[in-house]
């Protein structure tokens, strides 16, 4: 592998979330029945024409100023031909010479190293319908032809497939913060194909790249690139040559295989739409745009690390994701605890989330409550442990960490002058036990500690119950 | 805006939709212009006018005028075959914006007009329906694309039709037929609902007996579309009365003669129709000038490309699988039989030319040198005809070489059959609005007339001058014996 050099660039589709399709007044959103979001547009009907939906520029713009692109301000849409049944006037609306977004890049940390990809263009288009093959007859779906999709290109500026993973899911997070796509990858709203060619280590020219597409996780990402990358390798280290194809990737047999090669790439005729004029954007629309662009992930994470005073790695995991960025905020304004709050989010919350599959709008834990949990603790009203319990119990009914302490009977003895009794009694209980720990056998001072803990039933406060036992086993 | 176009007085608005009926059914059989009729419905609109006129109540624009459609447009809940065997059962769910203008204006629709398939030709003999006779003389076309159009208007089936225009689809059988053609500039009237032949030229076209009943509709039906993004919202107006006030004194009013159509070859009958019209011009003030357009040989080529390329992409919708024609197919089939089948046996010989002759135009390899090309020679031709309107008002031009072509006269011989369309297809290219006057009949009878032409968004100009040629050969007096 080390002879070789990897280059890697990607394609992501992003399936843009307004109401309406992009050139169609149809829904663009949910349906519960097939071909439900229709019309003579989207079906390509004799004499419909495509009309420019804002929305979906703006949302366009939105990405393109995220991903650090020159908006242009004069862009062009472009048909692009071929025939298959789900593309109902037999081109697709895209854009070709003159793109939406161009020249822009994202910066992401991998390894502790800052890594930066540059975006070659993103541009504006419609989704085709959906087919479905059964028994030698195909079912076409037309809900989704013209959804809005903008096409994101990367430059070919990654080199290992974890980083291309990772660049994909960073692409995902701005989406997500946005709030302009769901980044879905196994449901299809956002896809990736994956190009990827080795060159002789430190030559310039590039050589033959292959387009992988069908990659419907960031772990298939990973690792179909991987399989393709050593595909590849061995096949020139036995002097064989690349064939500039199009594969897909099985993710159960974990390979790739060939869809069509260069010879059979179609012609795509592209040429601009007589029926759309060029798209012109105003400056006055870019800048308020831009000024109104959330917080982003980068940015986030920067503001973290400087106002909750938490560690990078901490500040990462939290904003990888806005809903559980929004989540740390309010739990660590109500604990006033922020690193205990992010320890808690990071191990028990993340690890519920997870099992549960739960989206944070079904959560029944509120992040106030969730910081007070973490407050009982700061005020020794339970300890970590019962903490534990605590949260897990919250986490299933949705109470507030005070009532279930309180119905449980769980709070803490921190009483000084009720522990130190119960210590004083435990200790007159055991006159033999004591007699021993005072003749040197040190080992029963775990004894004298297990009795106090039964006897309060295990809500005793762990530190006074240390610092009253040494006082009273010493005298 | 007011318009009431006159279709006589006296009777009722159904009796004469219903004596209209008994007139093309008994006198189209042999003239071929229409595909359908829309008897039920046209009665019921005429029902409808009546009523208006009677209560006095809410009277339309278009109260009571009838019309043929050419069937390029799409009038929903009628079939709408574009001339074709591909859509020859096609019934479109919805109105093409026009005719939804046309139908809130009071028009009565009497049915679809017949035309060259996907309004490609010169001719009307590449209808899947057949072709459409001239009313003047039925061993000759009623010329093409909207053949069935103006052989409606001069048969006097129809007041009004509306035809399409995408290189003198409307001028040139308004020319054969003896009938006011006029094509609006480009962008006046929406395409909402037109089936598409090539987007950036295409445009609705109005034919009538006389000029300002034309324009009149054209002002009711056009203006701004948001299902049309090319459509303007120019506050011109197509109609405007002050031309037809001042319509007899052209004292101040230029009209340009190019010298490059005054240098082509046209048969003495076009000759003899554009000295008329200059003298006619130049007797009420008009101020003859010659202009140049100094790359227009290169018009026909340039508009080949262009409109073959739009089209083959526009006509790749047809597929046979939402709606069209399927072949005989089953499930043993590949998808590329499929397709093949269903194009191959749904569209006609002249339609695959083009489709063929566009995509050539578009692949890779050839695009530079086809397409773009074209592209290029188009901006220079609209810059040269630019230049010509700084000089004049309007241009007077041949629509084309000869009057109607007998049927069948260039079978075999495609080539010579574009090269017919030298003076017409440049003004498309340039988006301009062009009219077509007829002046007179030619030993054998045959109407021959010339065309106008203004520049973009000067239709009042094509009024103004269209009005004065028709003062003084008063066409509309004659009408064809059928």
């Amino acid at each position: 592998m080390s002879n070789w050099d990897v280059v890697i660039g990607l394609e992501i589709h992003a399936q843009l979330q307004t109401d309406s399709k992009v050139f169609a007044p149809d829904s663009a959103g949910y349906s519960k029945h097939a071909n439900e979001n229709i019309s003579e547009i989207s079906l390509g009907y004799p004499g419909s024409l495509p009309t420019v939906n804002r929305m979906a520029v703006e949302y366009s713009i939105k990405i393109g100023l995220a991903l650090n692109c020159n908006i242009k301000k004069n862009s062009v849409f472009a048909r692009k031909h071929y025939f298959y049944p789900d593309l109902a006037k037999g081109y697709q609306i895209s854009q070709f010479e003159l793109p939406l977004c161009e020249d822009g890049s994202i910066d992401f940390m991998l390894d502790d190293k800052n890594v930066t990809v540059g975006i070659e263009r993103a541009h504006m288009e419609e989704d085709a319908g959906k087919s479905s093959h059964k028994g030698g007859y195909s079912l076409i779906d037309y809900n989704r032809a013209g959804v809005p999709l903008l096409e994101i290109v990367s430059k070919p500026d990654m080199t290992t497939s974890k980083q291309a993973a990772e660049y994909a899911r960073t692409v995902r997070n701005v989406l997500r913060y946005l709030e302009v796509c769901d980044g879905n990858l196994e449901e299809g709203s956002m896809r990736c194909d994956c190009n990827v060619s080795l060159k002789p280590k430190g030559q310039k020219e590039l050589g033959t790249k292959v387009e992988i597409k069908n990659i419907n996780s960031f772990r298939f990402i990973e690792k179909a690139l991987d399989f393709e990358i050593q595909r590849q390798a061995s096949l020139l280290e036995n002097n064989e040559s690349i064939s500039q194809e199009t594969r897909l990737y099985d993710s159960t047999k974990n390979k790739t295989f060939s869809m069509r090669s260069k010879e059979e790439a179609m012609d795509y005729r592209y040429f601009p739409d007589p029926d759309l004029l060029p798209l012109e954007v105003s400056d006055e629309l870019i800048e308020s745009i831009r000024k109104n662009l959330p917080e982003l992930p980068l940015e986030k994470k920067e503001r973290f690390k400087k106002d909750y005073e938490i560690p990078d790695y901490d500040a990462s995991v939290l904003t990888s994701d806005k809903d559980l960025a929004f989540y740390f905020e309010e739990s660590a304004k109500a604990s006033k605890n922020p690193k205990a709050t992010s320890n808690w989010i990071m191990g028990d919350f993340l690890k519920s989330l997870k099992e549960s599959q739960l989206s944070f709008e079904d959560l029944k834990v509120s992040p106030k409550d969730l910081g007070l949990l973490v407050q009982l603790i700061d005020k020794g009203e339970i300890s970590g442990k019962m903490a534990k319990q605590v949260f897990a119990d919250m986490w299933k009914s949705g109470e507030s960490p005070k009532a279930i302490v309180k119905s449980k009977g769980l709070s803490q003895i921190s009483d000084p002058e009720e522990v130190k009794s119960i210590v004083e009694g435990v200790v007159s209980a055991h006159p033999g036990q004591l007699a021993e720990y005072k003749s040197g056998k040190n080992k029963l001072f775990g004894f004298f500690v297990g009795q106090v803990m039964k006897e309060s039933k295990g809500q005793a406060n762990p530190e006074l119950v240390t610092k009253f036992l040494m006082e009273k086993l010493k005298s | 805006m007011n318009i009431n176009i006159d279709e006589g007085s006296g009777t009722s608005v159904v009796s004469k939709i219903t004596e209209v009926f008994s007139k093309i059914e008994e006198k189209d059989s042999s003239i071929n212009s229409f595909i359908s009729l829309h008897k039920e419905d046209a009665l019921a609109s005429a029902a409808e006018s009546d009523k208006r006129f009677k209560s006095q109540e809410d009277v339309r624009p278009l109260e009571g005028v009838s019309f043929s459609i050419k069937d390029m447009f799409c009038v929903k809940g009628h079939k709408t075959t574009a001339g074709s065997k591909m859509l020859k059962d096609f019934v479109p769910p919805y109105d093409a914006t026009v005719i939804k203008r046309l139908k809130d204006a009071g028009a009565i629709i009497l049915g679809k007009a017949n035309q060259d398939e996907f309004a490609m030709g010169s001719t009307n003999e590449m209808s899947y329906f057949g072709a459409c006779k001239n009313p003047w003389n039925l061993k000759h076309v009623a010329g093409g694309s909207s053949g069935g159009s103006a052989a409606s208007v001069a048969a006097r089936f129809a007041k009004i039709s509306l035809g399409t225009d995408t290189g003198g689809s409307v001028r040139q059988p308004a020319h054969f037929c003896g009938t006011v053609g006029f094509k609006p500039t480009y962008g006046r009237v929406s395409r909402y609902g037109v089936v598409s032949f090539a987007s950036s030229l295409d445009q609705t076209g109005f034919f009538s007996l006389k000029v300002e009943d034309a324009f009149k509709v054209a002002q009711v039906v056009s203006g701004k579309d948001t299902f049309d993004q090319t459509t303007s919202s120019s506050e011109k107006v197509i109609y405007d009365s002050n031309s037809v006030d001042t319509a007899q004194d052209l004292k101040g009013f230029k009209v340009g003669l190019v010298k490059e159509f005054m240098d082509a070859d046209v048969d003495s009958d076009v000759a003899k129709a554009m000295e008329l019209s200059k003298n006619a011009l130049k007797a009420r003030g008009a101020e003859i000038v010659e202009v140049e357009l100094p790359l227009v040989e290169h018009g026909v080529p340039a508009y080949y490309l262009i409109a073959t390329s739009e089209a083959a992409s526009n006509l790749s919708r047809y597929d046979g699988v939402r709606y069209g024609h399927r072949a005989d197919v089953n499930t043993d089939m590949s998808l590329e039989e499929f397709y093949t089948l269903n194009r191959s046996e749904g569209f006609g010989p002249e339609v695959k030319r083009r489709i063929l002759l566009g995509n050539f135009s578009l692949s890779s390899g050839y695009i530079e040198a086809f397409y773009r090309k074209a592209c290029q020679l188009r901006r220079l031709m609209r810059e040269d005809y630019f230049k010509a309107f700084a000089k004049v008002d309007a241009i007077l031009a041949p629509v084309a070489s000869t009057a109607a072509f007998k049927l069948n006269a260039f079978e075999g011989d495609p080539l010579k059959k574009f090269l017919n369309d030298y003076f017409t297809v440049t003004v498309n290219l340039s988006g301009l609005p062009g009219l077509t006057v007829p002046v007179q009949k030619n030993e054998s009878g045959l109407p021959v007339g010339v065309q106008l032409i203004a520049n973009q968004f000067e239709e009042a100009k094509l009024l103004k001058a269209g009005l004065s040629l028709e003062d003084e050969f008063k066409f509309y007096e004659e009408a064809p014996d059928v």
